[in-house]
């Protein structure tokens, strides 16, 4: 049953309108493009070249390092300079292949395709695989396996993730709009991946319009359907999603083909469908250069690797020197030290603000006055576990369900305190998954 | 703004931006939802009111500050807390109190209740109610003198006590004697209900104070023989702290439960404590000792209604079967 809708949640201001009304301007990279053979959640990817070598568009630079990975390929034609170390958005120094390019963007000959209708589900897999294509929202999760659980005939649902919670981005909807035809596309082969589901078109409802042309354009589908959830923070949170869609109930521990569904972001989707219609790997994605120092705020369709540095230009520099720049939206992204980091699969947006609200915050006593209880989407009480952390009672922690936290950031965001709830949250979880793994 | 040393950025921990509600401007706005009853306290009883509201203000804010100053702890008068201690605390009091009483009262909310403790949002028990109940057991004469218009009448609860008919109409517009801000029903609710558009409060607390305490003295009177009397049931809710306690201080964040469940159960207790205080104890208000009673098990309801993480199913209690329990 859906609720269209979830408990707890925020309305942070949306700044949307800053790029949403901007077509995606297509955009061609710098002289150097840096390709992290981790952009993607599991193994890291291995890289099947050497310096010297000349690479074509759509030339594998990198080979899927297990199961769980991604291979990489080149965006542009040139020479690979150097395998090396270099940051990425996390602040992280990560192993990367560096091409120098040419700027003549010669590509490899692509496949010939064979019609997707002829095609075998695990055919379909393996191009998406082979693509490369990982969950482009943010997380990374390499999207084959996404889509081959255990039980196919056991999902009921592909959910289409449109509902774009984040403040300030605005790329998923201008996909809508531009190219709602691909998305469909890529949703109907992942929903042909499974004997008995159906697809949903999950969009926030201050996206009507994109919610109207994409049933438009679905015409008479029987198999899919748009459904406008409630614009609420963090709507687009995958559990929180399943919930407003299907009504069913997914825990930290649990992955929704558990409850009978699978998600996949837009951009995936995209991907998706140009990887099983076309044989091309994942390239590029849309990224939202925003903020209120940027002079000239749009989306832009970006080859992977290409510096932040050059796209930043390109939306005309920034207006005022920015206090804080974020690869991301405000409420999950990260902030970053440097601009000169590559763009990756995985990163949505570039988030520039005159005014650091945050770093300087003194918090002070927390007044139980329980917003945080209100706001957390995963029915916790942030309170309790910022007070476990501070007080080093892991076991608390843990017996309170500190590890369903989802880190969206609604405590923090709502404290009148100014505690550093999520902050506190999160690292703890980390250490904990940590101790896991070991 | 690049660290000059490195040429690197300023990070930190999402999310970046924050929501415009402080500590401080909740505490302002509840002082300002004070204001009508205490207000209607100064146009009722006169200077007086005036004089004890303002010592007992001074006494809190000035306590605040002097103890963390001898303390070397930073000054935190600015959240404000202290001037709604003060507020509170003054319309507890009524309004010819010598001004040693609310003086007393504010250090003893303050120092001994607060700061002792660890300051803001660490007092286990409502600072304004401990003083108060401090200054009720150690000058219990000048706490419970409640002249009005000069002549000294007993209040209407203690009337309806001693069977006497009260006229309820004057209870809700605040025309009775009693303490500084409980006495007007129209003004204390004018005011809660600021608190509830701004989302300060809510009412599962009072909503359920009121209503267990309301189905508790019909219960009693019923048992008794005593018929259903609505005047008797308006009087009871009228009158007194009732209101003022139930949307004012029970309220009171920091002495209340954070979890859902919680709320209700706290509500639920203060009605019931607050029913046994007024219809079989002595004094005829009971509303204070309920909620510091109340206040005290805090930490327990909220240790038992933790509640569960979304998607957590419920523990399944597994029936063992003859031959599973033989096994085992």
């Amino acid at each position: 049953m859906a609720n269209r809708t979830f408990f707890g949640g925020i309305h942070p201001p949306e700044g949307k309108d800053l790029t949403k009304d901007k077509p995606i301007k297509t955009i061609l990279p710098g002289s150097e493009l840096v390709y992290p053979v981790s952009q993607h959640i599991g193994a890291p990817a291995k890289p099947v070249v050497q310096p010297g070598d000349r690479v074509l568009v759509g030339t594998k630079i990198a080979e899927a390092g297990g199961f769980v990975s991604a291979p990489v390929y080149a965006t542009v034609s040139g020479t690979v300079k150097a395998i090396e170390k270099r940051r990425v958005v996390t602040g992280a120094m990560v192993d990367s292949v560096i091409v120098e390019n040419d700027g003549q963007y010669e590509e490899i000959e692509w496949p010939v395709m064979k019609p997707v209708e002829e095609m075998t589900t695990q055919e379909k897999i393996d191009l998406i695989r082979e693509a490369g294509v990982v969950g482009m929202g943010g997380a990374g999760f390499p999207t084959a396996v996404k889509l081959s659980p255990k039980e196919p005939d056991k999902i009921d649902y592909v959910i289409a993730n449109c509902s774009e919670c984040e403040p300030y981005l605005t790329s998923d909807y201008r996909r809508m709009l531009e190219e709602p035809e691909l998305l469909i596309d890529g949703l109907r082969i992942a929903v042909s991946l499974f004997p008995n589901a159906r697809g949903i078109l999950a969009v926030e409802d201050n996206k009507h319009d994109a919610a109207v042309l994409l049933r438009e354009k679905l015409g008479n589908d029987p198999a899919i359907s748009v459904m406008e959830v409630q614009t609420k923070y963090p709507e687009g949170a995958e559990r929180m999603l399943i919930y407003a869609c299907t009504g069913r109930k997914i825990n930290s521990s649990m992955l929704p083909a558990d409850a009978g569904c699978v998600v996949d972001n837009v951009d995936t989707l995209c991907a998706v469908a140009r990887a099983v219609r076309e044989g091309r790997p994942l390239m590029e994605r849309i990224v939202t250069i925003t903020g209120d120092a940027i002079t000239d705020p749009r989306n832009y369709k970006v080859r992977i690797g290409m510096n932040y540095r050059d796209l930043i230009e390109d939306a005309g520099g920034f207006v005022t020197e920015p206090a804080k720049i974020i690869s991301g939206g405000p409420m999950m992204g990260f902030a970053i030290f440097d601009l000169n980091v590559p763009t990756t699969k995985t990163a949505s947006a570039i988030t520039c603000l005159t005014k650091d609200e945050v770093a300087r915050l003194e918090p002070s006593a927390c007044i139980n006055c329980g917003r945080c209880v209100e706001a957390c989407p995963e029915l916790l009480i942030p309170r309790n576990l910022a007070d476990a952390v501070e007080h080093g009672q892991e076991e608390r922690f843990l017996a309170e369900y500190g590890m369903e936290c989802c880190e969206c950031g609604c405590c923090s965001y709502i404290c009148p305190a100014r505690r550093q709830l999520t902050q506190l949250i999160k690292g703890m979880r980390r250490i904990q998954l940590a101790k896991r793994r070991k | 703004m690049s660290d000059t040393n490195t040429g690197l950025r300023r990070v930190s921990s999402n999310p970046h931006v924050r929501s415009g509600v402080t500590t401080s401007n909740i505490m302002f706005w509840v002082a300002v939802s004070l204001l009508p009853a205490a207000g209607y306290g100064i146009y009722r009883f006169g200077v007086g009111a005036l004089i004890v509201l303002a010592l007992s203000v001074l006494s809190t804010v000035l306590s605040e500050l002097i103890y963390e100053k001898a303390m070397k702890k930073p000054v935190t008068v600015g959240d404000l807390s202290a001037v709604v201690t003060g507020l509170l605390l003054g319309m507890n009091l009524p309004s010819t109190a010598p001004w040693y009483v609310p003086v007393l009262g504010g250090i003893f909310a303050i120092v001994v209740v607060k700061m002792l403790f660890g300051g803001l949002g660490q007092n286990f028990m409502n600072p304004a109610l401990a003083g108060r109940c401090f200054l009720l057991i150690s000058f219990p004469a000048a706490m419970t003198r409640f002249p009005l218009d000069a002549v000294s009448t007993a209040t209407p609860l203690a009337m309806i006590k001693n069977g006497e008919s009260v006229n309820v109409l004057n209870m809700v517009t605040g025309n009775i004697p009693g303490t500084i801000g409980e006495t007007s029903m129209i003004a204390i609710v004018i005011g809660a209900c600021i608190l509830i558009l701004l989302g300060i409060i809510d009412l599962r607390i009072p909503g359920t104070y009121i209503v267990s305490f309301a189905v508790f003295v019909v219960i009693v009177r019923l048992l008794r023989g005593e018929g259903f009397d609505p005047s008797y049931l308006s009087a009871q809710l009228a009158g007194g702290g009732l209101m003022l306690g139930a949307f004012f201080m029970a309220t009171d964040y920091v002495t209340s439960p954070i979890t859902d469940k919680g709320k209700y159960i706290y509500g639920l207790f203060l009605g019931l404590m607050t029913g046994i205080f007024r219809m079989f104890g002595t004094p005829a208000e009971g509303v204070s000792y309920a909620i510091l009673l109340g206040n005290l098990l805090v930490p327990l309801i909220e240790k038992c209604t933790l509640p569960r993480a979304f998607g957590i199913p419920k523990p399944v209690k597994v029936k063992k079967t003859g031959k599973e329990a033989d096994e085992a």
